[in-house]
């Protein structure tokens, strides 16, 4: 599904991403782990061009994302992307936040475009909030929409910055639940995410990165068991006892 | 000043209209819409050239908008009532020359405003409009702008109402807007500059209040529809 092919990518003379070669399946749940400034949120980006490389290939179904003549806007509407600050349209209703990429790219009527959304909001629980402004629903209330959001536009693919980071706690398991379902469904998913329960159960692979570097790929069972990596081991170590009392 | 208002109240509305031509407080009013309901769609497409990722059209309105801005609009007036008929050979009439004067000078100040209102429109809105496909033209209509006009609307509302009181200029050409029909009436009573002058203030300050009121109206609308619960 997703092919890295020897990217790099620089913010000035920082190196963000460096020598990535990596592949992703089709139908793969990929959890991308690893301390911030590691490059995990760059390298997500660069999956729909949201961040330009400097160099290497990225292709996607196949598509060099980078091919001259490649239509991007087309390109970027068969990938899902839901963003850690939600960003919902403020001025648009919930329906109306999720019928308006299908009514201007996928030519759908109005009718076809609410109906399609209300399935998908019936999905995420919140087809009750259809009229509501996004101003009116919680943190995780409108991180769902934008994931209902994104899949209006069925996409064979969605990706995932950060989804829960910003989310109060008591409202990260619904989110996670609807990722879950979704996953369950036969979605390829890129997750970059802190939440290491949902990459245990749920993950086909982890990669942990460092220093824009994929310094581990691994199942799940491997990777909380057994990390080989001297960086991964003492992130695990980290996040299990942030206040350097073992858990 | 009852006597006053008495005697011409019709000639302070509509000047000479219907023998002459239409003049005084409906000549303002239709200068002012006028200015305004151009110059915004002006302004807009400035502001969204200002922003353009093309140099060739950012630059040259950056120039357009450094100059206009340096000049006084007294100028802008003369230049386009004395230079426009050299350069088109026909001789451009008051009311045209104001609207035009008008359009201009207004029209770069809307494009500050407009680039300060897009700006403020926070770079995730764009990131997730453009992640859903749509174009840089759909996102700029779609997303940004209607945003964008909510946090321009005090400054738009500011710069409307400098575009009202700006029609008074009009006088120095010989238009006969309200304010040049005040000073007419004055020149026919000779003895009430006091009283002719204090109606004019209070016509222009009764189109702006109601302006700015009508302005604070809807934004306070837009606020609470943005928060509807449903």
């Amino acid at each position: 599904m997703i092919t890295f092919d020897n990217v790099n990518k620089y913010y000035g003379e920082y190196h963000a991403l460096s020598g990535i070669n990596e592949h992703v399946a089709k139908g793969e749940v990929l959890v991308v782990c690893g301390p911030s400034g590691s490059g995990k949120s760059t390298l997500i980006r660069t999956i729909n061009r949201l961040e330009a490389i400097a160099s290497g290939r990225i292709t996607v179904a196949g598509q060099d994302i980078y091919a001259p003549g490649l239509d991007v806007n087309a390109f970027r509407s068969h990938i899902g992307f839901v963003f850690q600050q939600f960003n919902l349209f403020p001025h648009l209703s919930v329906l109306d936040n999720c019928t308006l990429a299908p009514q201007r790219l996928r030519g759908l009527t109005r009718r076809e475009a609410e109906e399609r959304a209300l399935a998908l909001l019936e999905r995420v629980g919140l087809a009750h909030k259809a009229r509501a402004m996004p101003a009116a629903l919680s943190g995780g209330q409108q991180q769902r929409v934008a994931i209902a959001r994104a899949l209006a536009m069925q996409p064979p693919l969605m990706l995932f910055d950060e989804p829960t980071s910003a989310l109060d706690p008591e409202m990260v398991g619904e989110v996670l639940q609807v990722m879950r379902d979704l996953a369950q469904g036969g979605m390829t998913m890129v997750c970059v995410t802190h939440e290491m329960g949902f990459a245990r159960e749920v993950a086909d692979r982890i990669w942990f990165m460092d220093h824009g570097h994929v310094l581990e790929r691994a199942t799940p069972e491997d990777f909380f068991a057994r990390p080989q990596h001297a960086r991964a081991q003492q992130f695990l170590s980290d996040i299990r006892s942030p206040y350097g009392v073992p858990a | 000043m009852l006597e006053l208002i008495h005697d011409y109240w019709l000639y302070f509305l509509v000047g000479r209209y219907p023998e002459g031509p239409l003049g005084g407080l409906a000549l303002t009013v239709l200068l002012a819409s006028l200015a305004l309901v151009l110059s915004l769609p002006f302004g807009l497409l400035l502001g969204l050239a200002r922003l353009s990722p093309w140099r060739l059209l950012r630059w040259p309105v950056a120039a357009l908008i450094h100059v206009v801005r340096g000049i006084p609009l007294l100028l802008v007036i003369f230049w386009a009532y004395f230079f426009l008929p050299s350069i088109t050979g026909h001789e451009s009439g008051q009311f045209g020359t104001m609207l035009a004067a008008l359009v201009i000078f207004d029209g770069i100040y809307l494009a500050e405003i407009v680039r300060a209102g897009v700006q403020a429109v926070p770079k995730g809105q764009v990131e997730a409009a453009r992640s859903l496909g749509l174009t840089y033209l759909d996102s700029m209509r779609q997303v940004v702008l209607p945003q964008a006009l909510r946090h321009m609307l005090p400054s738009l509302v500011n710069q409307f109402v400098s575009t009202i009181k700006e029609t008074s200029l009009g006088t120095i050409i010989g238009l006969a807007e309200v304010s040049f029909i005040a000073s007419q009436v004055n020149g026919l009573v000779l003895t009430k500059p006091v009283q002719v002058y204090f109606l004019l203030g209070m016509t222009y300050f009764v189109l702006c209040f109601s302006l700015s009121r009508a302005a604070f109206w809807l934004e306070r609308r837009q606020a609470r529809l943005l928060k509807a619960a449903a």
